[in-house]
């Protein structure tokens, strides 16, 4: 009986889900181990506070790498929005609730126009999404004349968004953009197991083909899968300003590789058709951890990135070797 | 006969240098199985086509339940009552049966899905049929045969009153066709139109009422099943008679020397301990259901699967065979059953797609190719292998079945193969094209080849093998010479095991 309960545990939360969970006690008990600075309180916010814009973008990129596609522009999308905020803020002078639309707004914006290309015209998601990622850099720059961007800060005026991610109480930090984070992921989640969105993202990955047949409008949902990755990076635009205090315009280019590989290592499958939000929450915690906790044992940046190649190696290794093996079974 | 549920009139139809339909016309029954036969590129899938609004007519009338219709699109169509279950099974592997029946009419309760339901509704489409699926499986863990019940099941539940089967039985095993006709048979007992397409002349006498012949764009004509025989319908199709007339007696000379043993090979679930010799100029036949191992013994064999125990000998050397490359080396050739994915590169041309198992033959200088012999000998093999194509550059994609089976016969006679494995070598392939295919293998034989060839088809097998061997599930059950083996033997040596 127990047996079976506990099998029945592991299959809803997945094999390589549990992989990673396991992984993720190893590491931290590991580098709490190796380093005394690292256990510490304002480690977790350090690392939350990394977490919350990778953490966005990655939710937002499942749903085109669901259809088999990707989307490259959210790297700079994110810098790009951001500065296109501040600049509603600093420069016009409009409320911050304002440009927190605009913000979203704009993210909406480009991730349908990369899902009209993609859908309707059916570029490949690689070249579409690879060239407005050139697009919105400069846009970015374009439309605010190259200034930098700045959002309010403690203390001025509008910087309450500040405390949708951290709250300070009597001089302790509190992570509250991880009730923020738990509230989408469980949305999200939702969205794709739940709804007809989300059933048809799958489907397209699937066998886009069947689905048109079907009588189904692929292309309207197709388009959607691109919608939500643009309005989460919207969405981790904002989250992105809340955590840095300048936003140099024309950066960006490789966050959205962090985001894709915190996906896959979710068990995302680029092939399109299979993967889970949660097993995308998961595999952005073992970055940001690889990320916050490397630099305490004395590996630095370049590092951790030679880490996450191995890791997304390695798990995705594992998930077509079983897949390879359920077939054959 | 009963009320006319589909009446298709003078249907014509053009591409760009291509009249596809000619003034073809179709009428179907309420409760009538009308089989439409042609060879590839008759004419058949395009009136389905127009029929379900993907293309649209140049000109002609559709009457289906007494109006006159014109779908722009297969959802208007399904909308109707018409629908399609397709030869390539248009399924989300990811997605769950019941998810795939219902795509697009999903039941909702607010914004949600309402799965639990969805599975109800799907466990009493299976109960009217009478077939065993758990709606909640993933649509890709299921057989090919399964599958094709899930489209008959949406197909229904779209209250569908005409259903079209586009070769539903090319991927089936004799079981699953029989359990797909009964199928039909209780779908034509509640007074469906079907229109069944099918290349298989058995099928045809075994479960349709009427018969529409096209040919090139024409409708031929429309006969009584019942009073009809195969020739007549062969002769309808191609303007000549075929005869399949079975083997009666083994072509092999007894003092024939074994060119390739193998002894003893295990590989996986699918292949345990099979033993077995192929002699020179041979033509032996693997017989067997769908899954009883005969794919997954050729693979072991050619190096594509890995063995984990066993011996291969060829003309008596002991060989070591870790990869196709080995076997190629070693004279073995392999024609898959999925010619389109692991046969030939469909967007490459002839030139290319024959010399591609010994390029390095080819190339001098460094590492430049030689395209003056490759089109040389590619041209040799079109002319020797009577390949029907424009030129050596075409494209293989192009190209119909026959010929894309030609060119890859073409690449392991190029690569000086001896031992050809032919894996299905007539599928998806047209009667007229298959009489080809098999006099060119009767010639590769009778020129010291020796082939070994696994398929579904038992008139293929008796027609065609000087020896067969029957598997099931992954072992050898048994051995005939032809002049002693009978469809009756086989098949009980195929399902000797799922029998008891």
């Amino acid at each position: 009986m127990t047996r079976a309960t506990g099998k029945s545990i592991i299959k809803a939360i997945g094999t390589q889900r549990l992989v990673i969970i396991g992984v993720l006690i190893v590491l931290f008990a590991f580098f709490s181990i190796a380093s005394e600075s690292f256990r510490r309180y304002t480690t977790l916010i350090t690392m939350s506070s990394y977490m919350y814009y990778i953490m966005l973008m990655s939710i937002g990129v499942t749903f085109p790498l669901l259809t088999g596609g990707v989307d490259l522009s959210i790297g700079t999308g994110v810098i790009c929005y951001s500065i296109v905020g501040s600049f509603i803020i600093r420069q016009m002078g409009m409320p911050i609730g304002v440009a927190m639309l605009v913000t979203i707004g704009m993210g909406v914006a480009i991730g349908f126009f990369n899902g009209v290309i993609v859908a309707k015209l059916e570029l490949p998601p690689f070249i579409t999404t690879l060239c407005s990622m050139m697009i919105v850099r400069g846009l970015g720059s374009i439309l605010t004349g190259g200034m930098s961007g700045v959002w309010p800060m403690a203390g001025q005026d509008g910087s309450w968004f500040r405390d949708l991610f951290k709250v300070t109480i009597d001089g302790t930090i509190y992570p509250v953009g991880m009730v923020l984070i738990i509230i989408l992921v469980t949305v999200m989640s939702i969205v794709l197991n739940h709804t007809r969105v989300g059933r048809y993202i799958l489907a397209i990955g699937s066998n886009k083909e069947a689905l048109k047949l079907s009588g189904v409008n692929a292309a309207r949902w197709h388009i959607m899968a691109y919608v939500f990755s643009g309005f989460f990076a919207g969405l981790a635009a904002i989250a992105y300003a809340g955590t840095f205090s300048n936003i140099t315009p024309g950066t960006g280019a490789g966050l959205e590789l962090d985001a894709i590989g915190g996906a896959i290592i979710g068990g995302t499958a680029m092939t399109g058709g299979s993967g889970s939000i949660i097993g995308t929450f998961l595999g952005v915690c073992l970055i940001s951890l690889l990320k916050t906790g490397l630099p305490y044992i004395g590996l630095q940046a370049n590092w951790q990135q030679i880490i996450t190649g191995a890791i997304i190696i390695t798990a995705v290794t594992i998930d077509m070797a079983r897949n390879r093996k359920q077939r054959a079974g | 006969m009963n009320e006319v549920i589909l009446t298709m009139e003078g249907i014509d139809k053009s591409f760009p240098g291509v009249h596809a339909l000619d003034h073809v016309s179709l009428e179907v029954a309420k409760g009538e199985v009308h089989a439409l036969m042609g060879e590839n590129g008759a004419g058949k899938s395009t009136l389905m086509k127009v029929l379900t609004g993907i293309y649209s007519r140049d000109a002609g009338s559709i009457v289906y339940d007494g109006r006159k219709v014109c779908f722009s699109s297969p959802r208007e169509a399904q909308a109707a009552g018409i629908v399609i279950v397709h030869q390539e099974l248009n399924m989300m592997g990811h997605l769950t049966v019941a998810q795939n029946i219902f795509i697009g009419r999903e039941h909702t309760r607010g914004f949600l899905i309402d799965d639990a339901q969805m599975n109800d509704a799907a466990r009493q489409l299976f109960r009217q049929l009478n077939i065993d699926i758990d709606p909640k499986e993933k649509m890709g863990r299921l057989t090919v045969g399964k599958q094709q019940m899930c489209e008959i099941a949406k197909a229904i539940s779209h209250e569908a009153k005409v259903i079209i089967f586009d070769e539903p039985s090319a991927a089936l095993t004799d079981t699953e066709i029989e359990q797909l006709f009964r199928i039909i048979r209780v779908l034509r007992n509640k007074q469906y139109g079907i229109v069944y397409i099918s290349h298989r002349m058995d099928e045809i006498k075994q479960i349709t009422d009427r018969v529409t012949v096209m040919r090139d764009g024409k409708t031929v004509g429309t006969l009584i099943t019942a009073q009809s025989s195969k020739d007549d319908i062969v002769r309808m199709m191609v303007g000549r008679v075929i005869f399949e007339k079975p083997k009666t007696v083994s072509h092999v000379p007894a003092d024939a020397p074994v060119v390739l043993k193998v002894a003893n090979l295990n590989a996986g679930r699918m292949v345990r301990d099979v033993s077995f010799e192929l002699r020179k100029g041979e033509i032996l036949g693997f017989s067997g259901l769908m899954g009883a191992g005969r794919t997954e013994t050729a693979r072991a064999v050619f190096g594509a699967d890995i063995k984990e125990s066993g011996e291969v000998f060829i003309n008596g050397k002991k060989v070591q065979i870790h990869s196709p490359q080995d076997a190629v080396r070693e004279g073995i050739g392999y024609l898959s059953e999925d010619r389109k994915r692991y046969g030939v590169v469909l967007k490459k041309n002839i030139v290319e797609n024959s010399t591609l198992a010994c390029l390095r033959r080819y190339v001098k200088r460094g590492d430049l190719i030689d395209s003056t012999a490759e089109r040389k000998d590619t041209t040799a093999y079109v002319a020797a292998l009577k390949t029907k194509t424009p030129g050596i550059e075409q494209l293989v994609m192009n190209l119909s079945g026959g010929n894309q089976q030609k060119v890859v016969v073409a690449k392991w006679l190029i690569s000086n193969s001896n031992i050809l494995i032919f894996d299905e070598p007539t599928r998806g392939i047209d009667v007229g094209a298959k009489q080809e295919i098999y006099e060119l293998m009767n010639l590769l034989v009778k020129e010291g080849k020796s082939i070994i060839m696994i398929s579904s088809e038992m008139p293929e097998i008796l027609r065609m093998s000087d020896r067969i061997i029957v598997m099931c599930e992954g072992r050898i059950t048994a051995e005939f010479d032809v002049a002693e083996a009978t469809q009756e033997k086989i098949m009980n040596a195929a399902t000797r095991d799922i029998a008891v």
